[in-house]
């Protein structure tokens, strides 16, 4: 059996072929090597992310979430639910704590879902993989597991929005958060606590709709991750990764820069720290390569 | 009578009220001290005609038209850093996100804008599969504004499409399906139940 076990919610970002699919990629090899086992909820569905709201209201919205927790809750007992989307955490979480709070909305959100023939507890724990990290693994265990120290790289970490408010890690500050770079060292990489955008939002869904405000934004990211020596930036956010690495060329063309600027999952940096090789930690799924990672990774 | 008329008509000149008993967390309203904390916090700052302190003032003072068709709550990038920041622990983005979905849901919202367009497709897009497909989600941004602006914006990005299939992180043969959940008609009849239980609600409420 394995060492630990969880229900996991993936999030729609991350199924094959899609945007995040090198998280998940790396995310698989990171749990074999933690001896982690993932056990995904069964027919799991989009939580409608921070974006679906002004259609979907709230009880649509708290019915989504709950429908996941309700299969979570028949199919993985006991198991609490962990999600590597900060979008995909935020929601379910959020879900879970209204309907705790408000008994009006668990009893509708109930109605909603026996048209699906789901019945939700509502007494399981929503968790973000980064606290199984932390809190169930710790980082004296990740670092006794090193098998290739990441020597010499200078990484930046961007925690960004949803993975740090409103419910963040425990233990850590809404504006310095400091675990990706206690991670980092871990991993025996060079951590850059002086990076001043860790938490800076780089526009969410609004990349989308709002590109040119988002992509300013964006562009500070980067910029002070150079400012700062860095020669890549880790991120544990699916939406955050994509949004600051596949804007690059539009970016350098709209401000004159000349970025090019490794984007990573903290799930790659374990994975090849680990010794699992580039395709194993998905780096090949990067379209800013992180050459300095593929050189140790081989 | 439009939904939008009978609140006009049953509220009369108490917009805070129609803003406690109808929009989501709306009761939090009235706690604001307009310490302007929040005011500072927005990523988009300097996109917003009004800051979430300025909503919440206007909403006080009966500004019903300038609040519900104003494109402000629709410069909110769900950051949570009002949430973190605010002395009073006012719910603030939950807040624009419900004054959003409200002035939408009474045809207020202004139609220009991308954003309340986007939210709308997402949701579409979602609730046809229970999941979210992102080659369309990306191709009905492009084609918003017609078909041929669709082409050029499609053009402009095409590299980006080019390289993030080359990356293995754009399937192309999502178009004709993608990922989806089995139990389509739970779900969907699900989301019906609780259209239908707001709906019903917001009615009650406007007579
Ligand atoms: S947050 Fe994103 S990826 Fe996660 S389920 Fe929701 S839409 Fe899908
Ligand atoms: S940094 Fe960007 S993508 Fe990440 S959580 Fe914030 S808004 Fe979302
Ligand atoms: S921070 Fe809170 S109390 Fe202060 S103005 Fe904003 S909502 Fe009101
Ligand atoms: S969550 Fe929305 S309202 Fe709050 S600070 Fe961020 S953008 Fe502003």
């Amino acid at each position: 059996m394995a060492k630990h076990e969880y229900s996991y919610y993936p999030g729609c970002s991350s199924q094959t072929g899609a945007s995040s699919s090198n998280l998940m990629r790396s995310v698989d090899t990171m749990c074999e090597e933690l001896d982690v086992k993932l056990n995904e909820i069964p027919d799991w569905n989009c939580c409608s992310a921070s974006i679906g709201y002004g259609k979907g209201s709230v009880l649509p919205r708290m019915s989504l979430s709950a429908r996941n927790i309700a299969l979570s809750e028949e199919h993985n007992p006991d198991q609490d639910i962990v999600a590597t989307c900060a979008a995909c955490w935020l929601s379910t979480k959020e879900a879970s704590e209204r309907l705790h709070e408000d008994e009006d909305m668990f009893k509708d959100v109930n109605t909603a879902l026996a048209e699906a023939n789901l019945k939700l507890n509502n007494k399981t724990p929503i968790r973000h993989m980064a606290e199984v990290l932390i809190e169930d693994i710790g980082f004296d265990a990740l670092k006794e597991g090193v098998k290739k120290p990441l020597e010499g790289i200078k990484i930046a970490g961007y925690v960004g929005c949803q993975t740090n408010r409103p419910f963040g890690i425990a233990g850590e500050s809404f504006e310095n958060p400091m675990y990706l770079d206690h991670l980092v060292d871990a991993l025996g990489g060079d951590s850059l606590p002086t990076y001043e955008k860790k938490v800076q939002c780089c526009g969410g869904a609004l990349a989308f709709s709002e590109p040119e405000k988002s992509q300013e934004m964006i562009h500070g990211i980067i910029e002070a991750a150079y400012d700062n020596g860095a020669d890549m930036i880790v991120t544990p956010c699916p939406l955050c990764q994509a949004n600051v690495e596949i804007y690059q060329d539009e970016i350098n063309a709209k401000f004159g820069s000349k970025f090019e600027m490794p984007v990573v999952y903290y799930s790659q940096l374990i994975s090849v720290a680990y010794g699992r090789n580039s395709k194993d930690a998905a780096l090949d799924g990067q379209l800013v390569k992180a050459k300095k990672l593929e050189d140790i990774a081989g | 009578m439009s939904l939008n008329t009978a609140m006009v008509e049953k509220y009369r000149n108490n917009f805070i009220k129609e803003v406690a008993g109808n929009v989501e967390e709306g009761d939090w309203v009235r706690m604001c001290m307009q310490c302007g904390v929040c005011a500072g916090s927005c990523p988009l700052g300097d996109a917003w005609e009004h800051t979430p302190q300025e909503i919440f003032m206007l909403i006080r003072a009966n500004k019903r038209d300038e609040v519900l068709k104003s494109d402000s709550m629709w410069m909110c990038t769900s950051c949570y850093n009002c949430i973190v920041r605010c002395p009073r622990e006012l719910p603030i983005t939950h807040i624009m996100h419900g004054l959003a979905s409200y002035a939408k849901k009474l045809g207020l919202a202004p139609k220009e804008n991308p954003t309340q367009w986007f939210t709308e497709v997402f949701w579409e897009n979602m609730m046809k599969k229970g999941r979210v497909n992102e080659l369309k989600l990306g191709l009905s941004l492009y084609f918003k504004d017609g078909f041929a602006a669709g082409i050029k914006e499609a053009m402009a990005h095409q590299k980006l499409g080019m390289n993030m299939m080359k990356a293995k992180r754009m399937a192309p043969m999502e178009i004709l399906g993608g990922h989806g959940v089995n139990d389509l008609s739970g779900l969907q009849k699900m989301i019906k139940k609780a259209q239908d239980i707001e709906n019903e609600r917001l009615e009650a409420n406007a007579k």
